[in-house]
């Protein structure tokens, strides 16, 4: 086994390879880029190497500054996570000339299964079910259309090289055909330096069902069951569980057959992913299944089959990586339960998932599910990576048990600073179908509205918030008393971007009623504790998590958080008042220099007069951007103090092109 | 110690009535106090509040620490005195935490009148800075008046206790150390621009706060000068050009947080001179205060049933139980504070007016407070007791009351009759506060004693003239003098008047005398030298 091992990854990933190298009594050694010289994964290592600036380009994608970071430190062996290099196998070969053992299969291995057109021939070639569809090389738009007509429309366009849904179209009417192609192809060429595209037919009922395999430098190749990815937004894994709900043996067994005659075709070492399009629109039938693409590498939802199998499948590539054989044979790998992995994200759901980096003020996950992540609270998403901030995996004997145990999961975890999908996911948990196991990758696009509709801050989160940001304890002595009726105060809070202004009103010990206009609604039996605060309203009984980080707010109430930001009056900009539209002079002396005169454009700290008192030479400058409307002062002129010299008027400073203000 | 426990049923009929009968004086006074907390009328609140103004007790929220208790004084004040209602005689007043220390704030309300002082508002002003000089509290003014109200300039602006005490105060304070500042949220005009200028320091609201010896009007008159208020006395003149105010707050929200962090640079709160221990609530229910006092003001009640709901733990060392029983006196503990209570169980004697006396005397040596429950017809008449010395006797108990330089807090829980209302702390004896419970009834005897005085005295000259005076003419002549008194003896008419800091919920005594205390803690307290006491 391997003394020291380099992870040439970030994030989660990288401090998941770390946990089980240091189980196994292997030393680590992070890299890290500029931007995550305070990242979780590089506190995490035994040691730690700067590889270069934030770009993914001069950091985690410079194989040869890793491979040179991985010698210096004395590694034996790379572990490239996923993503980055992981599939790279240029990457491969230059590790392994360096003489250093790569964790993951062979660069060839990689090569056979990156490009699809030939992954695929060679898949049929080895008896594994692919999609009808033409993968060769002619690519004039003609032909490509004909074979489309053949193959029959709804058909998919996807770029040779692609990936992760860049390069792909789906093409429904023929006269479509022609500007998908184009699109398919431009995007192909960009992202991927490949213009070459493949069509395939469209599965109208499509299910995302992979097969985890495994294979050693022995001849061993086995399946550790299957996950289903069906939930998919833009192709993109939202949440993925094992096994498969309605899987029946025969069409198991068929599936990871084919999975497993597939790894074996490309000779196939360490951890891999067979990827199935799957008919689902009825009962998953043994002829109703095909080879879409291979990942050669550990993949993001791996946590779901360890879940199930109780594996620890970075452990399993170390040890094969290292040249041992599988630790288990086909028939010792378990299947236990059920289990579903959620991946949580910094992005705004209601603004069509834009990505929403930032800092993560708080970041707190509840118990009951396994928790893999490279953040903590005070980290920040950058914009470089992959907004990814959690994945959370939940396990029970039972798929109704165990997704409700990732709900529950979902609906405490808090995390304030900057938007997430934990509310979607929420949502999505919730959803009939998916609940059902009636799912398809167009779930999440139909249901979309309804998943991540977002109403106004409700009263008790407003409550709990307005406690935190004014420090307010209801168990005080004297919360709030007066002689005669209570004490009642406006509390200004903004919350995405909104004033919410309630007033509060302390009605007794522990009871405070939140009020908006003539709408009242009274709280009883209110208790803050440490990072908690409960109320008790109508027959519902409240608990919150709540943090404050600075003047910032964050509320989690049922599953939903709310941030508040805090106003600080002190923080209010002076306004400009009529006099600073008067510059007169502050003591008498000599005007040694005035820069400007009437109709003057100047900025905010503009000097528009110098005088010279007592020796020294003061400026006089705009207290904000404007126009100098009259100049009563000419250089050489003694002022007395409270001469007018300047008036002045703000405003809008026109733009004058691109000049700059020194 | 003695643990005290209720000796009332508290399902008898007349314990019922009791209830009854103050739950329905808690109500009315409650509803009253609702329409006092207003304060001027919809459409007044409606035009301040239009001018980006915040309503004052919004004012005061806002500049108290949030959920900080607001000991409020005189808001019964000017209650049907002025022919149109003033409430609260236009100035709130009243003692809150800001920035964590106990301050005394004096917010001008200026939906009422304009904010113009009456004469009980500068009552009230003198009062509350009374309070704050005696207790070493900080003062804040929210300032927004129109100064003195002119059609009663003559019950204003001469007198001693009249306009210019408010800046005298201001400056004695000032000279003691007690921070003053002002925070102009308004007009200040006049005599009113002394508060800001004879302040510590001063906060100005742009655009909003005016300080001028003369408003724009008076200067046309006076000099021809056409000038607009802003530039005359706005914040800006005066942060920028005269120095009068420190500092420019863009609004009152801004304006008040500047305050906040005025009081947050005066350090920390002075520490108690005595020593405190944990508060624990009382073991008896607050709630049967409400039916302790009998609703037939001739039937006595044991006081111990009030102290037992007010102290901590209920717990009462009673001193001299056995002796002079008609005046309860001993020590307990109110929020964790040492406190020494003397509480009538009847007429004061000669015995139980000595043993007050020696009771004051101990708690002046220990520096505990003292805290008088009034419920006194007056000390024994009758030759028996003359010839006992009992004027004496009770100038003691007077003497020990006037000299103790403990803070003496006083509730009025039934009557505060004649010298009983002297040897009692009443309110020209300097209690730090006075409170009373809304059937408490004070004048100088009870309305019948009074009628039946005045009536011998008529009997005696008509009969003496050899006239006759019928039974049915004598009641006629009580009559005017029975309504008068039961006017002039009811707890609004003496809050009317600020003979008192306020009428208070009986169920809210505790907190009261608490907070009253608390607030006396500020000021260190002195050691005590007592006068003659005639032997």
């Amino acid at each position: 086994m391997f003394a020291k091992i380099l992870i040439a990854n970030r994030g989660e990933i990288a401090c998941r390879v770390i946990e089980t190298a240091r189980k196994m009594g292997i030393a680590t050694v992070a890299v890290y880029s500029d931007a995550d010289a305070d990242a979780r994964h590089r506190a995490l290592a035994d040691e730690a190497v700067r590889i270069g600036p934030a770009p993914v380009s001069e950091s985690y994608l410079n194989g040869e500054r890793i491979i040179e970071a991985a010698r210096a430190a004395g590694a034996q062996a790379i572990h490239p996570g996923y993503g980055f290099l992981s599939e790279n196998p240029g990457f491969v070969g230059a590790v392994e000339a360096a003489g250093l053992a790569f964790i993951g299969p062979s660069a060839a291995s990689i090569r056979a299964m990156g490009l699809k057109d030939a992954a695929k021939a060679l898949m049929a070639e080895a008896g594994v079910p692919v999609v009808p569809g033409y993968h060769g090389a002619r690519q004039d738009t003609d032909f490509l259309a004909a074979e489309a007509d053949k193959i029959g429309y709804p058909v998919l366009i996807k770029a040779r090289a692609g990936g992760g849904g860049k390069g792909m179209r789906l093409v429904e009417d023929p006269a479509d055909f022609a500007a998908a192609l184009e699109g398919a192809q431009r995007e192909g060429q960009s992202s991927f330096g490949d213009a070459a595209v493949l069509i395939e037919k469209y599965i109208t009922t499509p299910r995302h069902i992979e097969v985890q395999v495994f294979g050693d430098r022995h001849g061993n190749v086995v399946h550790l069951w299957e996950r289903d990815c069906s939930l998919q937004r833009r192709h993109q894994k939202v949440i993925e569980e094992a096994p498969a709900p309605g899987m029946p043996p025969d069409v198991r067994a068929a599936m990871t057959g084919a999975a497993v005659r597939a790894a074996r075709a490309v000779d196939y070492h360490n951890a891999g992913t067979i990827e199935f399009i799957v008919d689902g629109s009825g009962p998953l039938r043994p002829d109703g299944f095909w080879f879409m693409e291979m990942n050669t590498r550990l993949q993001v939802e791996h946590p779901v089959t360890e879940a199930i199998t109780g594996l620890d499948l970075v452990e399993w590539q170390l040890r094969v990586a290292a040249g041992e054989a599988l630790p288990l044979a086909q028939d010792e790998i378990p299947l236990n339960g059920h289990a579903f992995e959620a991946r949580v994200y910094a992005e705004d759901p209601a603004k069509g998932f834009l990505p929403a980096p930032g800092p993560l003020l708080h970041v707190a996950f509840p118990d009951g599910a396994r928790v893999d992540t490279g953040v903590r609270g005070g980290d920040r998403i950058s914009a470089h990576y992959d907004p990814m901030i959690a994945k959370l995996t939940t396990h029970a004997a039972g798929r109704a048990e165990a997704l409700f145990r990732l709900r529950q999961a979902l609906g405490r975890t808090h995390i304030s600073g900057t938007s997430t999908n934990l509310g979607f996911l929420q949502a999505l948990c919730l959803d009939p179908d998916f609940a059902a196991g009636r799912m398809d990758t167009g779930l999440i696009g139909r249901e979309q509205e309804a998943l991540t509709h977002v109403g106004p801050p409700d009263d008790a989160a407003t409550l709990f918030g307005a406690l935190a940001a004014l420090d307010l304890d209801p168990a005080r002595p004297f919360f709030g008393f007066r002689l005669w009726g209570s004490a009642s105060r406006r509390v200004e809070l903004v919350s995405d971007g909104q004033l919410v202004a309630r007033g509060l009103r302390l009605l007794g010990p522990r009871q405070i009623a939140v009020e908006d206009g003539g709408r009242s609604v009274t709280f009883e039996a209110v208790t803050i504790g440490p990072d908690w605060m409960r109320a008790r309203q109508g027959g519902r009984n409240l608990l919150a998590r709540v943090a404050k980080v600075g003047s910032a707010v964050s509320v989690l109430l049922d599953g939903r958080i709310t941030d508040f930001a805090v106003i600080d009056p002190l923080a209010v900009e002076p306004s400009g008042g009529a006099a600073e539209n008067r510059i007169a002079a502050p003591m008498t002396g000599l005007v040694r220099s005035v820069p400007v005169e009437a109709g003057s454009q100047v900025a905010k700290g503009d000097i528009l007069v110098v005088l010279e008192a007592m020796k020294m030479e003061h400026s006089l400058r705009a207290a904000s951007d404007g126009v100098v409307q009259a100049v009563h002062c000419a250089v050489g002129d003694h002022v007395s103090d409270g001469t007018l010299l300047v008036e002045f008027a703000p405003g809008e400073r026109q733009p004058e092109g691109e000049e700059a203000h020194v | 110690m003695t643990r005290l426990t209720s000796k009332l049923s508290t399902n008898t009929p007349d314990f019922a009535a009791n209830v009854a009968r103050m739950t329905g004086l808690v109500e009315e006074f409650g509803a009253l106090a609702e329409t006092v907390i207003l304060g001027g009328d919809e459409k007044s609140r409606a035009r301040h509040v239009s001018r980006g103004k915040l309503l004052p007790r919004e004012r005061i929220t806002r500049l108290l620490d949030p959920g900080s208790p607001f000991l409020e004084l005189g808001l019964f004040a000017a209650h049907g005195v002025y022919g149109s209602d003033i409430p609260a005689a236009g100035v709130i007043g009243g003692i809150g935490r800001v920035s964590g220390r106990d301050c005394m704030i004096l917010c001008n309300d200026a939906t009422v009148k304009g904010g113009t002082y009456y004469p009980l508002t500068v009552k009230k002003h003198l009062r509350a800075q009374e309070v704050a000089e005696e207790n070493n509290l900080p003062c804040i003014y929210l300032v927004d008046s129109g100064g003195a109200n002119l059609p009663n300039q003559d019950e204003v602006f001469p007198d001693r206790d009249h306009f210019g005490r408010i800046f005298y105060n201001q400056a004695r304070m000032s000279a003691k150390g007690i921070t003053q500042i002002a925070v102009v949220m308004g007009s200040c005009t006049a005599g009113g621009a002394y508060v800001p200028a004879m302040s510590d320091q001063t906060i100005i609201v742009r655009e909003q706060g005016t300080i001028f010896l003369a408003g724009p009007p008076l200067v046309k008159a006076a000099t021809g000068e056409v000038v607009d208020a802003e530039s005359l006395g706005g914040g800006d003149t005066h942060t920028r050009l005269s120095g009068v105010a420190d500092y420019l707050a863009e609004n009152d929200a801004h304006a008040l947080a500047l305050a906040r962090q005025a009081v947050r640079n005066l350090g920390a709160p002075p520490a108690p001179s005595i020593t405190l221990r944990e508060a624990a609530p009382p073991a008896m229910d607050a709630e049967g205060l409400l039916g302790v006092v009998p609703t037939d003001p001739k039937i006595p009640f044991d006081i111990r049933e009030i102290i037992g709901r007010i102290v901590d733990g209920s717990d009462f060392e009673e001193f001299k139980e056995r002796f002079g029983t008609t005046l309860v006196c001993g020590f307990a503990h109110i929020d964790g504070i040492p406190v020494g209570i003397v509480g009538n169980n009847g007429a004061l004697f000669s015995e139980s007016s000595e043993k007050g006396a020696h009771f004051i005397e101990l708690c002046c040596q220990r520096r505990a407070p003292l805290l008088f429950l009034q419920n006194i017809t007056g000390f024994m008449v009758g030759s028996k007791y003359e010839a006992g010395g009992i004027a004496a006797d009770g100038a003691k108990l007077v003497n020990a009351v006037s000299t103790a330089a403990v803070p003496k807090i006083t509730v009025v829980v039934g009557g505060s009759f004649g010298a009983g209302n002297y040897g009692m702390c009443g309110r020209a004896f300097g209690p730090r506060f006075m409170w009373m419970w809304p059937n408490a009834r004070i004048s100088v005897m009870g309305g019948e004693q009074a009628a039946g005085v005045l009536a011998t005295v008529r009997r005696a000259a008509i009969e003496g003239r050899g006239g006759a005076w019928s039974a049915e003419e004598e009641a006629s002549f009580k009559q005017p003098v029975l309504d008068q008194f039961e006017t002039q003896s009811h707890p609004l008419y003496a809050s009317a008047r600020l003979w008192d800091d306020g009428i208070i919920d009986p169920r809210t005594t505790r907190d009261v005398v608490a907070l009253s205390l608390r607030a006396a803690l500020n000021a260190a307290i002195g050691e005590t030298r007592f006068g003659v006491f005639r032997m």
